[in-house]
């Protein structure tokens, strides 16, 4: 009998709840550090962002209504898938070049990261919010709301960690997201995406895509119907671009700068607030 | 009725005597008054009689350059170190001398600017000093306003504020500055110089320390020198989107903070079961209030069907009685248009709505020849395509649409660049929690409209820009959280 033939697998996109092939049938060959591996990665096109950013604002208004209980129970649900595959992403990340044991301490962190944000799903809004104490008799009260579709470039350097990191506090806020993968380190985010895809996340909520920074970092800051992009990296070039094509829409831009995403700081509601709005209600008090 | 000779009030004007106006203001920088560099003045006037008021240096870039370089060692050596208790006592005394000469500041405010007396009177002037007054107290209270986390000033703020509440919105920009510790350079708008002006002397009354508050006057090249000043480390805008979108251009990649209050098309929309006699007093308040002039104003109507007739003639009625004339009449309800400029854009937009084939409708109230003035006009046979319908027009111009369901007045009301503030009337409870959540805006008026406070929060979504202020929330602009 001679060695068995490998299925290999193939990383294709996630949008609007499905696995499509970029429609730029473009693909980036990518290889690990050992090359023992080629594996052809969709090379994401500004029509794929685009029909990801349709996908996110249908799906928008339905995940914002969701109680914030449920968007809690999602959200740890996807803790809990991304337990039940630590094997697949031993693999991938060493693959992608971590240690064993790197890859092991990534995978707990994404996971407590996961299980951290779900738990802040139904309190953040409480924290947040107030009642404030006009001299009119009125009753006003803020309380934080969803900015809408965000549009989020994750950092390089840590793929699996870095996704969760990013991806957690748009989603627990109720906000729809496309985030772009690591290009260097493609692997994990595809294979999160299955995760997500069996956590009971509505489709179009997250849409991941491949493919390269330089090309699409343009499309993700300017689309009109954008309403904040997340950045993280340190190429001040790239900053300046995601913030001046911010001035298209108002969009807001959050620049998460050159940040160890292992460190406990970063964590936390403030990383919900990124993406939120404050809303402010007044009502007359009488008869 | 007729209600030019039924409806007859005898003027009431508010004495202007008391009022002290020097014929030349200089910047006001370090904590003394001198002139621009290039000795360069530009006149303000008076919008309802078109004199001419004071004199007002206008600051070159390297007098702004000069307030900065105060601003920044004042930062350094003197507020960012200061207890911040002491640094709350400052603000406490400007509010205070701000309650005490309110009345001259209220008389200046309508000269200067065009609006009703009663309204510079009542809102402007009082709201100014209790924005002080409620910033102030949180000084010394910082550490309880961000759960886990400590709060350092950011530095220098470069402000620019417009003409529509020109010493209100010097108010809401300074207080929560200084409160958290930063200094400022501050840009009045070009047509409203003299509230601020008149600022800068209680500033020095309260022996602020010199270069902690800098007032530099100007027009757009001004405010565009603080922007691009490398030492400002945070510019707080309030203006048009146009202006908005520029200064987050010009600031990309710098590391600048920014908040920007910019413009808006509120709908304010009136269900078959809402109080309508007061609703339509509320139609009034939001679109009519200041002339218009007001970014939150409620400009597009939205009338259910089943009442739209009644609503738009008790409101046709309502505009009949508003009087339109001298700011410093007591009885005035409508002043001046703030300024030529300003006029010709309403004019254009109204203009613009009857070629579009939009029904107008004006009272019929007498304008003063001379001056600025506009008539308070609707709208009605008006859709969402229309300009009028679209597009910010600053003024005393009301575009009606009717609608029959939930759904639909909800995507009309979010269908617009803009998410400043949205109006609900209906006496139904669950109906207005619904539309506020529904409605994609910052503020939201449920039967009831354009009302403000210190400790609210306000700001907008979508193009109408980012960032609050007011309220705990107007904090964050000016802090990092560490």
């Amino acid at each position: 009998m001679g060695k068995r033939i490998n299925v290999q697998k193939t990383y294709k996109l996630y949008i609007d709840g499905k696995f499509p092939r970029t429609e730029s049938g473009r693909y980036i060959k990518w290889q690990d550090p050992k090359e023992t591996t080629l594996v052809n990665v969709c090379r994401g096109s500004r029509k794929d962002f685009r029909n990801a950013v349709v996908a996110a604002r249908k799906a928008a208004s339905g995940w914002s209504c969701r109680t914030a209980y449920n968007r809690g129970q999602i959200l740890y649900r996807i803790g809990e898938i991304l337990e039940g595959r630590r094997e697949q992403f031993m693999t991938e990340l060493t693959l992608q070049g971590s240690t064993k044991k790197q890859a092991e301490k990534e995978i707990d962190q994404a996971i407590e990261r996961l299980i951290y944000y779900a738990g802040w799903a139904d309190k953040y809004v409480q924290v947040f919010s107030r009642v404030n104490p006009v001299a009119m008799p009125y009753f006003n009260f803020s309380f934080l709301e969803s900015v809408g579709v965000v549009a989020a470039i994750a950092p390089d350097d840590i793929s699996l960690l870095g996704s969760v990191s990013v991806l957690a506090p748009i989603i627990v806020g109720g906000n729809t997201a496309i985030m772009l993968a690591s290009e260097s380190r493609p692997l994990c985010a595809i294979t999160f995406a299955e995760v997500i895809h069996t956590s009971d996340v509505p489709a179009g909520v997250v849409n991941i895509l491949t493919g390269q920074r330089s090309e699409l970092l343009d499309h993700f800051s300017s689309h009109m119907d954008v309403n904040a992009v997340v950045y993280c990296g340190n190429d001040p070039e790239e900053i300046e671009l995601v913030q001046s094509n911010s001035a298209l829409n108002v969009k807001r831009p959050v620049i998460y700068r050159g940040q160890n995403w292992s460190d406990k700081k970063m964590q936390g509601p403030y990383h919900i607030l990124e993406t939120q709005e404050t809303k402010t209600t007044w009502h007359p008090v009488g008869v | 009725m007729n209600y030019k000779t039924d409806w007859v009030y005898n003027p009431a004007p508010e004495s202007a005597d008391h009022v002290r106006i020097q014929e030349r203001y200089d910047l006001f920088i370090n904590g003394k008054f001198i002139p621009s560099v290039k000795n360069a003045y530009f006149k303000t006037i008076n919008p309802a009689n078109e004199n001419k008021l004071a004199q007002v240096a206008e600051a070159q870039k390297t007098d702004v350059g000069l307030a900065v370089r105060a601003a920044k060692k004042a930062y350094e050596n003197i507020w960012s170190k200061m207890d911040p208790s002491e640094r709350g006592k400052y603000i406490f005394r400007i509010a205070r001398l701000i309650q005490e000469r309110a009345r001259e500041f209220a008389v200046i405010e309508s000269l200067d600017g065009g609006k009703p007396i009663r309204e510079s009177r009542d809102v402007d002037i009082p709201l100014a000093a209790a924005h002080f007054f409620y910033y102030a107290g949180w000084a010394d209270k910082l550490e309880y306003a961000f759960p886990g986390r400590k709060t350092q000033p950011v530095g220098v703020a470069g402000q620019i504020i417009p003409w529509n509440f020109p010493l209100l919105m010097a108010a809401w920009k300074l207080a929560p500055a200084l409160a958290t510790g930063n200094t400022v350079v501050l840009k009045p708008a070009e047509t409203t110089p003299l509230t601020a002006m008149k600022l800068a002397e209680i500033i020095q009354e309260c022996e602020l320390p010199p270069g902690v508050v800098n007032i530099v006057n100007g027009g757009g090249e001004t405010g565009q020198a603080l922007v691009e000043h490398p030492d400002v480390d945070k510019i707080a805008f309030t203006g048009s989107t146009e202006v908005g979108k520029f200064i987050m251009k010009t600031v990309a990649g710098t590391g600048k903070k920014y908040t920007l209050e910019l413009g808006g098309k509120a709908a304010n929309i009136i269900f078959e079961d809402a109080p309508l006699d007061q609703a339509v007093e509320g139609i009034i308040t939001g679109i009519f209030f200041n002339q218009g002039h007001v970014c939150c104003a409620g400009s597009r109507l939205f009338v259910q069907e089943s009442v739209a007739e009644t609503v738009i003639s008790k409101l046709k009625n309502r505009m009949e009685t508003l009087i339109v004339g001298d700011p410093l009449d007591k009885n005035t309800d409508i002043g001046a248009i703030n300024s030529k400029a300003q006029l010709d854009k309403i004019k254009m937009y109204v203009d613009i709505g009857q070629k579009e084939g939009g029904e107008i409708f004006q009272s019929s109230c007498n304008l003063p020849k001379k001056g600025y003035w506009h008539a308070p006009s609707l709208f009605t046979g008006v859709s969402q395509s229309h300009r009028v319908v679209q597009e910010e027009i600053f003024g005393p111009v009301l575009a009606i649409q009717s609608f029959r369901t939930v759904d639909e007045v909800i995507a009309k009301a979010n269908n617009t660049p803009f998410g400043l503030s949205g109006g609900v009337w209906t006496d139904k409870g669950s109906k207005i929690f619904a539309l506020s959540k529904a409605i994609r805006a910052g503020v939201i008026w449920a039967n009831t409209f354009n009302k403000f406070d210190p400790s609210s929060p306000f700001g907008g979504y979508k193009e109408s820009g980012l960032g609050r202020e007011g309220g705990l929330e107007g904090l964050m602009p000016y802090v990092h959280l560490v």
